[in-house]
């Protein structure tokens, strides 16, 4: 009912010193994200279509090109169901539950934010390396989680943790649990209610929490770089991949590894944003 | 189902929501929990439905022991005070999900649907959404929602409370004469004790987590158990110890002879029907009196007159 109250838009003052102010603050918010979103972002576009599209794709089919791109979508594959699965059961559990070592899960959740990726990258290493706590009992079963795929979605899914859980959590408190309760009075078991009260109420959350948890799992850099080893058409993510033709003064390489990533990312946001509209006018 | 309620304590942490609260509903009766803010009312009738758990004492609907059962298998239905719609269904799925979550055949759950939403009057507003409804229509989906498993208790937890007046009066005259047709044991909790007296048979009356009084409306206007319950139903006045109606007290013509004191009219309010005198007695306390129209008229009363009264059925709680 709160939607069919109009939203009260601030009047159009015809005072002029007021006017200014608002356009002042307008210019400012504007500037400060042209220069330091925008204009990086145009200048990179910019740099690698310079020459035209010939050398950009040489450039982005080159196997260790086309393997790195594969293995990033290969690690989002993996890491985005798994943290929106255990994001939205650690949001039901801190929101819904009263348990001793609430707070201290709630804590615990934000570490993510709070720890540098690279201290991310060497913790793993000190836990499954081969002088690790696990490594020894890994490397004779011959399992392999350092510098191959397993480590790497483990660093990946440790930074892009949170995201799910702390959009979904505000969501949740914001429901109440009426509705829930209503739906067990009426005689929905737990699994009932989740599937056709809780989860509808949240999606629009967790739609976003995925695109957050995507957009990070694809960026991420530090963590990974530990644990990879960074071998080349091996474990080579798309990141790590423009790093490397960085290092190695490729500069049509960088910059056109860089713009499949970047695309990649907006791509991300688009799909999300009509499914969000489509879903979101079906009803 | 008769609903019995033996000994049942609860406390939110330093709080005692219910201390040592006994009851009994007669299958088929329709009972208020009549009570100000903060008296329990809405605990109990939570622990009956089994959406919180007594620290002591049991829960009997139908002669079974319920404390354990859990509020899925307890078969009551229950009305949430701001209705709980859900909000991503169409009134039709709201009604229906009872029924669906029970796994019944779609053909039967569509034929009840649509006889429940002739019984609560929504027929065309079936494919509507909950934020395109009025309260009253909100109201009466969460009803028919409640009622679409077939329960064997209803419970309504401020019913009314959300609604404007006139929308309120409607639906109280619709809701007894619903339980006149479907005959489901039901308790609701309220504070106003006008609707309690007007809707219920039966009326609990709660204070601080206990029950002061059970009985019928008149029941508890007539023959008050204590001083909470003489004050909180009706209007009262209270002199000392002594608790006394309004239209108890009488102003008397210049010619009768039994009075008790003399009093001066202070102010004298018209109420339509009912004239309310405000009086100081000769000994400076201050009381009112409720007349109807017609005797304040008799008596052709005036502000700052001098009058005799007879404090008449004054009642004294030990």
């Amino acid at each position: 009912m709160a939607a069919d109250l109009a939203s009260p838009t601030p009047a159009r003052s015809a005072d002029p010193s007021r006017r200014a102010a608002r356009l002042g603050v307008r210019m400012i918010g504007l500037g400060y994200l042209g220069l330091l979103l925008l204009l990086p972002l145009v200048m990179i576009f910019y740099r690698t279509f310079e020459h035209g599209l010939g050398p950009v794709w040489t450039a982005v089919t080159q196997p260790n090109a086309v393997h790195a791109f594969w293995l990033s979508i290969e690690l989002v594959a993996i890491v985005v169901p798994l943290n929106t699965v255990f994001g939205i059961a650690i949001a039901i559990a801190l929101e819904r539950q009263r348990f001793r070592g609430r707070a201290l899960l709630a804590a615990v959740l934000d570490l993510p934010f709070a720890i540098s990726p690279v201290v991310v990258g060497l913790a793993l290493l000190l836990v499954y390396g081969d002088n690790g706590w696990f490594g020894t009992w890994l490397s004779t079963h011959g399992i392999a989680v350092i510098f191959s795929v397993p480590g790497m979605v483990l660093a990946t899914a440790f930074v892009s943790l949170p995201f799910v859980a702390r959009e979904t959590i505000p969501v949740l408190r914001e429901i109440g649990t009426s509705a829930e309760q209503a739906a067990a009075t009426l005689g929905a078991n737990g699994w009932q209610t989740f599937w056709r009260i809780t989860l509808p109420a949240i999606r629009w959350a967790v739609v976003y929490g995925v695109v957050l948890t995507t957009a990070r799992a694809l960026g991420e850099f530090g963590a990974v770089s530990i644990v990879s080893g960074r071998i080349e058409g091996a474990t080579q993510t798309l990141p790590l991949y423009v790093q490397d033709r960085f290092e190695n003064f490729d500069t049509t390489g960088t910059y056109a590894a860089a713009v499949v990533l970047a695309l990649l990312a907006l791509a991300t946001l688009v799909l999300m944003n009509v499914l969000t509209r489509r879903t979101r006018r079906a009803g | 189902m008769a609903i019995e309620v033996r000994n049942v304590d609860k406390q939110f942490g330093d709080f005692v929501a219910l201390e040592d609260v006994s009851l009994t509903v007669a299958d088929g009766s329709l009972t208020a929990l009549l009570g100000p803010s903060g008296s329990g009312k809405s605990t109990l009738l939570r622990i009956i439905a089994g959406l919180e758990t007594p620290d002591a004492g049991e829960i009997l609907i139908g002669g079974n022991d319920v404390t354990r059962v859990p509020v899925r298998d307890r078969g009551v239905g229950f009305v949430f005070q701001h209705y709980a719609p859900f909000k991503h269904m169409t009134v039709a799925d709201n009604i229906g999900f009872g029924l669906r979550v029970r796994k019944r055949p779609r053909a039967s759950v569509a034929a009840r649907v649509h006889e429940l939403l002739g019984l609560v009057r929504l027929d065309g507003l079936a494919d509507r959404y909950p934020s395109q409804l009025s309260g009253g229509q909100l109201q009466r989906m969460a009803l028919a929602r409640a009622l679409a498993p077939e329960p064997e208790v209803l419970l309504l937890d401020e019913p009314f409370g959300a609604l404007d007046a006139q929308v309120r009066g409607e639906l109280r005259e619709w809701l007894r004469r619903l339980h006149d047709e479907i005959h489901v044991t039901t308790i609701f909790v309220t504070h106003d004790q006008e609707e309690a007296m007007d809707v219920a048979e039966q009326i609990v009356l709660m204070n601080s987590g206990r029950t002061e009084q059970v009985g019928t409306a008149e029941d508890l206007y007539e023959r008050p158990a204590n001083e909470f319950v003489m004050s909180f139903i009706g209007p009262v006045n209270r002199l000392g110890d002594t608790f006394l109606r309004p239209h108890d007290i009488r102003i008397l013509a210049d010619d009768d002879s039994d009075s008790d004191s003399e009093a001066l009219t202070e102010r004298i309010v018209h109420l339509g029907f009912e004239v309310r005198v405000e009086l100081k007695l000769s000994d400076g306390r201050q009381i009112w009196a409720q007349l109807t129209r017609e005797r304040a008229a008799e008596l052709e009363l005036e502000e700052g007159q001098i009058v005799s009264v007879r404090l008449g059925a004054a009642r004294v709680f030990a």
